[in-house]
C-alpha cells in the first residue's frame, strides 16, 4: 500500500459532469469540509442555463471549481491541478482549464460509445485510448459500476443508485486529500432527514469511495494541504448571495426597521430571495411580484410606509425597473437595488458572469437622476457592502445600487463573521413628532441636503409626493424653470455629499506610488490581488487599489491615481469603469477587458502588467 | 376594503379632507364630483387623515392625491396598484385607496391590476372610466368601444374593448361594483360599501370627460334615458327597471331575458340579485351592449359581487408569526454565525 505524502500549498480541483450528476453538491461538500479543516477556500460554480441540458453533451456540462490552500487564496484558481470528469463531454469542455501535468480522474462508464459520440468524439476516437492525454496523469475508475455494486443488495433501482455516484468520487477525493468524512455524513442526516435508506445508501457509497482510494493501486500518493494561517477568530463558509441576504437583515436590525423585499425570480439573483424567505422569523416580508416593475414599485411603496424597501434583479430585470429608479430618486425615499450582473445584452448569458451593467447603474434613467453605486469584491464582502448600501439609502434618503455579479454571488469563501455589536449603527431620520398641521414641508433638507422620512400614520405630517417636479421645500408640483434647475442640482449634490461619509480609498497591495496601479472594482479583486502580490514579490513596481464606492467615488481617489505613472483597469466588460475614471480625472487609464463570461485569471493580469511596463 | 375605526375626537367634514392645492381639472370634468363624494364619504366613515393614503398612477384622475389632505403618492403610469400592494403589505393599518383610470389600470397597468385582485389586499380601487385618454389629449383607450373616432383612430378604433368588471371578476376579484359621477348619492353609498369590504374593492366609476369624450355615458346618466337603460342592483331584490318600474329580468337557463311586468309576470318570477353568487355576477357583468331599443338589457349599477376571502397582508403577518413560533424570534448573532463554524487560534 502506498503512503507517500506530498505537501501542497494550494490545490485547485475542477469537478465536471453532466448537469444532473450533482457536481455542485459534490463541490460544495468538498469546500465545506476543507473550510472546516481550516484551509482558505475560494469557489466558482459554472453551470449551464438549461436545467437539464441534453445528457452527455458539452452544453450540459456543469462545473464546480475550488481552490483551497494552506496560504491565503483570493481566487478559485487560474487552472486546475485535478480534473474530475464524469463523462467524455466534461473532459472535452474542461481540459483546457487543467494544468499541464495535472491529474484527471475519469469515470470510465462516462466514456462508452454513446457518451463519446455525444461529446463529439467521432470515428471511434477515444481520448482515453489514444495518446491525446499524454501530458496529464489519468486515473481511471468505473464509478458507475462501483457504485452499482456497492448498492446492489439494497433493492434500489439503478436510476436511484446512479444518483449517488458523485458521492463515490467525493469519497475518493477525501482519501486523496486526507480529509474526514464527518461533515458530509452530518449533511446526509439533515438532507435526507426521515429517509434512513437514503442516508445509509449515501454513507455506504461515500465510504466505499474513500476505501477505494485506500486499497486500489491506482493512486501513488496522497496530498496534504495544511490549515491556512487565517487571522484568529471564528469563521464560517459563505456564498455571495447568502452574504447579501444576511447583510440586509443585519442592516434593518441595526436600523430598527422592517425589511420589505420585492423581487421577481431571475438568474443569478434568485438565491437572495430564497435565503430571505427562510428568515421570516426576523419579520422579513418577501414579496414575489408579478414582474420586475411591480417588484420595485412595491418596494418603493413599502419604503413610503416606513420599511426598508429592497428589490433585486439581474441586467434585463434592472432595465425594466429603470423608470421606477428615476421615480425613487425624485421621491427621495430609501431603496436598495441589487443587481447580480450576468452576461448581456438582453437575455445574454444568464449563468455566466460579467461586469457590464456599471453604465446602466450610473446613467440608465431618463432625466438627471444620479444614484449612489457600491460594489462588493468577494463573496463575504457582499455582507459589508450591502450593509453600506442600506446605510446610505436610509441615512441619505436615496435609492442605492449594489452591483454584485454571478461570479461572487455563487462563489464562496471562509468568512470571519462579525457579531451584532461590531456593526456600525444606522441612524434613521424618521419623523415621529406630530407636525404643525397644514404646514409640513416634506422637501426641507438638513445640512447634508437630506430630507426627512415622514411616515403615514403620524398626525400633522400628511403630505403628497410624486414623480412630477416638486417645488423646493414644499414638495408641491412646480413647473417653474429656475426651481427645476435648483432641484436637479440639490438632488445631485445630495449624492455627492455621501462621499463625506465613506472611507478613503486604500492601497490593497504595494507602495503608495509607483509605475503601475491596477485599479479594479467588483469581482476582479481576487485575480488582481493574486497577480499584484506575486509581481510585488518579484520586485515589480506595481500596486493594487480596488474601489467599492463607485458613486460617489472616494474623495482621495484622484490624488491616489496621480501618484502612479500608469493606471490599468481590468474589467469583465468592454471598458466601463475605465471611462468613468477618464471622465472624472482626465487620466489616460488603460482598459484591460475580457468579455467571455468568465473571470480573469491572475496570470492574465500579471502578463498585462508586465506588457505595459514594456 | 375595511378598516375598523376608532371614534375620532373631532368629527371631520368633507372639507377637512381637501388639501390646500388648487384643483386643476378642466371645468365641468366629472372628476370634481367624485373628489367631493370621496371627501364626504371619508368624513362619514370617520377615518383619520393621518391613517389614510391615496395612491394613484398617471392620467387626469391620478392627480387626485394632490387634492386630498391625507398622505398621498402620485406614482408611475400603471403602477399605482403595484406600489399600493407594497405599501399595504408593509402597513396593513393604513386605509388605502387607489385612484386610477381606464388607461392607467386596464392598459399600461393591466398586469398589476389582475395580480392585486387575486392577492386580495384590503384596499379600495376607484377606476375612473371615461373611455378615453384625456391627459394625452384624446386617444382611444382599452375601454373605448370598437370604432371610436379619435386623433389616433380617425377611421375608428379597431381594438375590441375591455369589459372592465368582467375582467376583474375573471381575476377573482372579491368585490366589484359600478357607479357614476352624476349620481352623488349612489356613489357615496357604493364608496362606503367598498370601504366596508375586507379585501380588494373594485369600483368602476363612469366619469364624463367633457373635453375629449363628452356624453359617453349620457344614455345611462341623463333623466330622459336612464330609466330604461340602467338597472340598480340591490341585494335580495328582484331585477326591476324601466321608467315606470315595469320591466324586469328573468333567467332563461343562463340567458337573461327582459320581460314586461304584467298580470302574467310578477316580481316573484324575476331574477333576485344575490351579491354572493359569482356565476350570476358573471352574467351581470356581461350586460354590456349599449341599450338601443326597448327590451334590451340595461347597464347594471351597484354591487355586482362580493365574497369573503383571506387577505394577502394578513396572510403575510400570519406566516411571520408562524415562523417566529417555530424558530423563535430571529437572533442576529446566530444568523451571522450560521450552522457550521470553526475557530482559528
Amino acid at each position: 500500500m502506498v503512503e507517500t505524502k506530498e505537501e501542497k500549498k494550494t490545490v485547485t480541483i475542477l469537478f465536471a459532469g453532466d448537469s444532473g450528476d450533482g457536481m455542485q453538491l459534490t463541490g460544495s461538500q468538498f469546500t465545506n469540509t476543507n473550510a472546516l479543516f481550516g484551509n482558505d477556500v475560494s469557489t466558482f460554480p459554472d453551470f449551464p442555463a438549461e436545467i437539464r441540458a441534453p445528457q452527455g453533451t458539452i452544453a450540459g456540462v456543469s462545473g464546480f471549481q475550488l481552490n483551497f490552500g494552506s496560504v491565503d487564496v483570493f481566487t478559485p484558481g487560474d487552472n486546475a491541478d485535478v480534473l474530475v470528469a464524469m463523462n467524455a463531454a466534461a473532459l472535452k469542455a474542461s481540459l483546457l482549464k487543467l494544468k499541464i501535468g495535472g491529474t484527471i480522474i475519469v469515470n470510465l462508464s462516462g466514456f462508452d460509445k454513446k457518451n463519446l459520440r455525444l461529446a463529439g468524439f467521432l470515428n471511434d476516437e477515444n481520448p482515453l485510448t489514444d495518446s491525446s492525454l499524454g501530458k496529464y496523469r489519468v486515473l481511471e475508475m468505473d464509478v458507475t459500476k462501483l457504485t452499482r455494486a456497492c448498492l446492489a443488495d439494497t433493492g434500489m433501482t439503478v436510476k436511484h443508485i446512479d444518483r449517488s455516484k458523485n458521492m463515490f468520487v467525493l469519497g475518493v477525493l477525501y482519501w486523496m486529500y486526507n480529509r474526514k468524512l464527518d461533515t458530509t455524513l452530518d449533511f446526509f442526516k439533515v438532507k435526507f432527514k426521515g429517509k434512513q435508506d437514503l442516508i445509509d445508501a449515501n454513507t455506504k457509497v461515500l465510504t466505499a469511495g474513500y476505501y477505494f482510494g485506500d486499497t486500489s493501486e491506482i493512486f501513488t500518493s496522497r496530498y496534504e494541504v495544511k490549515p491556512a494561517p487565517l487571522s484568529k477568530g471564528v469563521y464560517r463558509n459563505i456564498m455571495g448571495n447568502q452574504a447579501t441576504a444576511i447583510g440586509l437583515i443585519a442592516a434593518v436590525r441595526k436600523a430598527n426597521l422592517d425589511l420589505f423585499y420585492g423581487s421577481y425570480p431571475i438568474t443569478p439573483a434568485s438565491d437572495i430571495l430564497h435565503e430571505l424567505a427562510k428568515h421570516k422569523n426576523f419579520g422579513v416580508k418577501t414579496y414575489q411580484a408579478e414582474d420586475e416593475i411591480a417588484a420595485i414599485c412595491a418596494a418603493i411603496g413599502a419604503s413610503f410606509g416606513g420599511h426598508l424597501g429592497v428589490t433585486t434583479s439581474s441586467g434585463p430585470g434592472i432595465a425594466l425597473k429603470g423608470e421606477a429608479l428615476g421615480y425613487a430618486a425624485i421621491l427621495e425615499l430609501p431603496l436598495v437595488v441589487i443587481n447580480v450582473q450576468r452576461g448581456g445584452p438582453s437575455t445574454g448569458l444568464p449563468t455566466k458572469t460579467e461586469q457590464s451593467d456599471l453604465m446602466q447603474a450610473l446613467y440608465g434613467r431618463n432625466g438627471e437622476a444620479p444614484i449612489p453605486v457600491v460594489a462588493p469584491c468577494t463573496p463575504s464582502d457582499c455582507f459589508d457592502v450591502i450593509y453600506e448600501a442600506a446605510r446610505i439609502a436610509i441615512e441619505h434618503m436615496t435609492p442605492v445600487f449594489f452591483l454584485s455579479d454571478g461570479y461572487i454571488a455563487n462563489g464562496s469563501e471562509p468568512w470571519k463573521f462579525p457579531v451584532s455589536t461590531d456593526l456600525v449603527p444606522i441612524k434613521v431620520k424618521k419623523l415621529s413628532a406630530e407636525g404643525d398641521d397644514e404646514k409640513y414641508r416634506p422637501y426641507v433638507r438638513n445640512d447634508k441636503l437630506v430630507r426627512d422620512w415622514a411616515i403615514p400614520g403620524v398626525k400633522g405630517l400628511e403630505h403628497r409626493i410624486g414623480g412630477l417636479e416638486k417645488e423646493n421645500e414644499t414638495g408641491n408640483v412646480s413647473y417653474d424653470p429656475a426651481n427645476h434647475e435648483l432641484m436637479v442640482k440639490l438632488r445631485a449634490k445630495k449624492v455627492v455629499n455621501i462621499s463625506d461619509t465613506i472611507p478613503d480609498q486604500n492601497i490593497e497591495i504595494g507602495e503608495n506610488s509607483g509605475k503601475v496601479l491596477v485599479l479594479g472594482w467588483g469581482s476582479t479583486f481576487g485575480a488582481s490581488k493574486t497577480a499584484v502580490t506575486e509581481l510585488v514579490k518579484d520586485g515589480v513596481e506595481v500596486s493594487q487599489a480596488h474601489v467599492r464606492y463607485l458613486n460617489p467615488l472616494p474623495k482621495n481617489l484622484r490624488d491616489l491615481i496621480s501618484r502612479f505613472d500608469k493606471v490599468l483597469v481590468p474589467e469583465i466588460n468592454d471598458g466601463q469603469f475605465v471611462k468613468l475614471i477618464r471622465d472624472k480625472y482626465l487620466v489616460d487609464a488603460i482598459p484591460f477587458n475580457k468579455i467571455m463570461g468568465i473571470p480573469f485569471s491572475s496570470q492574465e493580469i500579471k502578463e498585462k502588467v508586465l506588457e505595459i511596463l514594456g | 376594503m375595511s378598516i375598523e375605526m376608532e371614534n375620532p375626537e373631532v368629527k371631520l367634514s368633507g372639507k377637512d379632507f381637501a388639501s390646500d392645492q388648487e384643483v386643476k381639472w378642466c371645468p365641468g370634468c366629472g372628476d370634481y364630483s367624485i373628489l367631493k363624494q370621496v371627501q364626504s364619504t371619508l368624513a362619514d366613515i370617520g377615518v383619520k387623515r393621518e391613517d389614510t393614503v391615496f395612491v394613484s398612477g398617471i392620467g387626469c384622475s391620478s392627480r387626485f392625491p394632490y387634492y386630498m389632505n391625507t398622505y398621498g403618492v402620485h406614482s408611475l403610469h400603471g403602477r399605482a396598484t403595484a406600489l399600493a400592494s407594497g405599501l399595504k403589505t408593509a402597513r396593513p393599518d393604513l386605509n388605502t385607496w387607489i385612484v386610477t383610470g381606464d388607461g392607467d389600470a386596464l392598459s399600461i397597468g393591466g398586469n398589476h391590476l389582475i395580480h392585486l385582485l387575486r392577492r386580495n389586499l384590503n384596499v379600495n380601487i376607484l377606476l375612473f372610466n371615461n373611455e378615453i385618454y384625456g391627459l394625452t389629449k384624446g386617444q382611444y383607450s382599452p375601454a373605448s368601444p370598437k370604432g371610436t373616432i379619435t386623433k389616433s383612430s380617425p377611421m375608428g378604433s379597431l381594438d375590441h374593448s375591455f369589459n372592465p368588471l368582467a375582467l376583474c371578476l375573471g381575476a377573482d376579484s372579491t368585490f366589484i361594483a359600478r357607479s357614476m359621477d352624476r349620481d352623488p348619492k349612489h356613489l357615496r353609498a357604493i364608496l362606503a360599501e367598498a370601504n366596508n369590504h375586507l379585501g380588494t374593492s373594485m369600483v368602476e366609476i363612469y366619469q364624463n370627460c367633457n373635453v375629449f369624450n363628452d356624453g359617453a355615458f349620457f344614455t345611462f346618466t341623463e333623466k330622459a334615458t336612464k330609466g330604461n337603460t340602467t338597472l340598480q342592483l340591490k341585494h335580495g331584490q328582484p331585477l326591476i327597471f324601466g321608467d315606470n318600474g315595469d320591466l324586469g329580468i328573468k333567467l332563461d337557463g343562463f340567458k337573461p331575458v327582459v320581460v314586461a311586468l304584467d298580470e302574467s309576470i310578477s316580481p316573484d318570477d324575476l331574477w333576485v340579485h344575490d351579491e354572493s353568487d359569482q356565476v350570476k355576477a358573471g352574467i351581470l357583468t356581461r350586460f354590456f351592449d349599449t341599450p338601443s331599443a326597448e327590451m334590451t338589457l340595461p347597464r347594471p349599477f351597484g354591487v355586482f359581487y362580493k365574497e369573503s376571502r383571506s387577505v394577502y397582508e394578513e396572510d403575510v403577518a400570519i406566516q411571520i408569526n408562524q415562523a417566529i413560533k417555530i424558530k423563535g424570534e430571529g437572533d442576529l448573532n446566530s444568523l451571522l454565525a450560521g450552522a457550521n463554524t470553526w475557530e482559528v487560534i
